[in-house]
């Protein structure tokens, strides 16, 4: 196992230098250069142009500054927001557990709904329940997020009154933790409905081919009860693949979380990441892109740990 | 045709008649998968509409009408009227021609880069393979909106040219994934041999024997890749980056909606359910299309 995770490991390398030759690219690429900010100064000569560029490396070969800007990436120097000024990565720290605790519910709550439904509808394939439910499921697959948030908003927010239209807490008040669950409920739901559905439907797929299988009869012969041969036999090896589709459904969730953010005002990193956009505020860009795909490597690592714990088989090939 | 070898009759047979009867039969099955079969009625009604907007509204799309401010729907304006008078049913139609066209479009340049993406790491292999392949899975790890922002910050707000380029640059790696895959398994085989044998050149052979065994799952991953972009397009354009006011997309018709919503939730309504109508019209069509063509494939999305 140990042999595993770190083969994996060291194969993790060379996609995470691709990423970073990626976020690189995203800053040289950007229109005017990294002096693009001093443009149309009229005080800004020639002169200082080269100065500042001589100053800052910018006069060096390319691959030169990316090696650069690769040591002081690694040693955690992400350079300084042109907009707020305050180092990138206390901004991005500030911002990401706000985000992790969003994505964090909505996983939670996205695998104790998807499991059992999933599971329900294999085993009742085609009843008037597996009917509704991959009907519904399909429906919301297509929704837009963003829409999906406006109507629970109107719906739960400004007819019924039910909950907060938006932020983490109610600005002012003391720490109250029925307060904060009812900030999130809204939020939560946008990004779960939208994401389940592919897991309901993988699992719900995996699950029907698991039933056919020859153990699955063994098992019933042994005289074990359903209930047993459904959940120890067939679930735990149809849950087997969804931890793959789970970690490869990483980026979508970052995705629901910065439209989500966007419409509930929450201070997450998807926010800072749009907020930072609009004011072509590249250092902090790189930097989330930065983490964000590392993040999603690190989950898609996880997750082969985690298959090749569940799988013998995968470890060993 | 490659469609048939892979299942290549014994005996004497004529090749491409079998090729005709397994498109028919996967037109047959296609036809009996029924929400297919009104997805595809949605849409084209849809595209209709759209197409025929002028005809069908009396409506300017742009013009701002002052005394019609957030009219709620009536007989006059089906759909109501938005935050500068205009009738929303008439850009909902407008911005339909947009965004349907956005859709298409910038699919068929995912699939264009996608196929020779796939072709060129399947068919050559070696380094070049690993080259492309881990660039694929270093994109796959940037979550797509995230880029497609940077490039709406790049390019200040994209026309519609431009937004269907960088949608497709963005969208092509389930397509090379899967061509790949199909070029892999077939490349030793012996109808390949027996090409190379005869002389067919490398372009002769990858086109005309082994893409068409890929022809099945890059349908479905570019039906469903319509439904992808178009959300991807009307969210980038929600978030104020993608198609610039006055022109309406179905996504930047939702701009002004979080600060309307309490007096006017029609504006946020009318449309998004346009966006979901197009786009669960096109995943019926795109399950349909795999019921038929590749029933044992899981496509996985992209967005």
């Amino acid at each position: 196992m140990g042999r595993y995770i770190i083969r994996r490991l060291i194969q993790a390398v060379p996609l995470l230098l691709a990423i970073s030759v990626a976020a690189f690219a995203i800053v040289k690429a950007q229109p005017g250069g990294p002096l693009a900010a001093y443009e149309g100064n009229p005080d800004f000569t020639e002169a200082d142009r080269l100065r500042l560029e001589h100053a800052f490396g910018l006069d060096q070969p390319l691959p030169v500054q990316y090696i650069t800007w690769l040591g002081s990436f690694l040693k955690l120097d992400w350079g300084y927001s042109f907009s707020s000024h305050q180092p990138v990565l206390a901004l991005i720290g500030e911002r990401l557990p706000n985000t992790l605790y969003l994505m964090g519910t909505v996983f939670v709550v996205v695998l104790l709904i998807a499991i059992p439904i999933g599971v329900l509808t294999a085993v009742k394939q085609y009843s008037w329940f597996d009917h509704v439910v991959t009907g519904t499921i399909f429906t919301f697959l297509s929704t837009p997020t963003f829409w999906l948030g406006l109507l629970l908003i109107i719906l739960f927010g400004l007819q019924l009154r039910w909950l907060p239209l938006g932020g983490m807490q109610t600005v002012g008040a003391p720490f109250d933790l029925g307060d904060r669950i009812r900030h999130l409920i809204l939020p939560v739901a946008t990004i779960a409905l939208v994401q389940m559905g592919g897991h309901v439907r993988y699992l719900r797929a995996s699950m029907l081919d698991t039933i056919g299988q020859d153990y699955m009869r063994t098992a019933r012969a042994k005289g074990l009860a359903e209930r047993i041969v459904i959940l120890r036999h067939a679930l735990k090896n149809a849950a087997i693949p969804l931890v793959t589709i789970i970690a490869l459904d990483m980026p979508e969730l970052f995705v629901g979380a910065l439209v989500t953010e966007q419409i509930f005002g929450w201070p997450g990193m998807g926010r800072l990441f749009w907020d930072a956009a609009t004011r072509s505020d590249y250092p902090v860009l790189q930097g989330i892109l930065a983490v964000s795909s590392c993040l999603i490597v690190f989950a898609n690592l996880l997750a082969d740990v985690t298959y090749g714990w569940l799988d013998p088989r995968i470890r060993f090939s | 045709m490659a469609t048939t070898t892979t299942t290549a009759p014994t005996g004497v047979q004529d090749v491409r008649g079998v090729a005709r009867s397994q498109w028919r039969l996967a037109f047959e099955r296609f036809r009996a998968h029924r929400p297919a079969v009104i997805g595809i009625f949605v849409l084209t009604l849809l595209a209709i509409l759209c197409s025929a907007a002028p005809l069908i509204s009396p409506y300017d799309p742009d013009k701002t009408q002052l005394l019609s401010l957030y009219e709620p729907p009536s007989l006059k304006h089906p759909f109501g009227t938005d935050d500068l008078g205009r009738d929303l049913a008439t850009r909902i139609l407008y911005g339909g021609r947009v965004s349907l066209t956005i859709g298409l479009l910038a699919v068929s340049v995912a699939i264009t880069v996608g196929t020779l993406v796939g072709v060129t790491a399947g068919y050559y292999g070696r380094w070049i393979d690993s080259l492309l392949m881990r660039t694929v899975d270093a994109l796959y790890s940037f979550p797509r909106l995230f880029l497609l922002i940077l490039f709406g910050v790049f390019f200040k707000g994209m026309t519609v040219g431009v937004i269907i380029l960088v949608l497709g640059m963005l969208s092509w790696l389930t397509t090379s994934r899967l061509v790949r895959a199909t070029f892999l398994s077939l490349k030793q085989r012996e109808f390949v041999e027996a090409a190379r044998g005869v002389g067919a050149s490398d372009v002769r052979i990858i086109f005309r024997h082994i893409l068409p065994n890929s022809l099945a799952p890059i349908i479905v991953a570019g039906t469903l890749g319509v439904g992808a972009a178009i959300i991807a397009e009307s969210t980038l354009s929600f978030l104020g980056l993608g198609i610039q006011p006055p022109t309406p997309s179905w996504g930047n018709m939702l701009n002004h909606a979080t600060t309307d919503m309490d007096k006017a939730p029609w504006i946020a309504f009318f449309p998004g359910f346009f966006i979901f109508l197009a786009v669960m019209s096109i995943n019926f069509i795109g399950d349909g299309l795999r019921d038929a063509l590749d029933p044992r494939h899981v496509v996985r999305k992209e967005r």
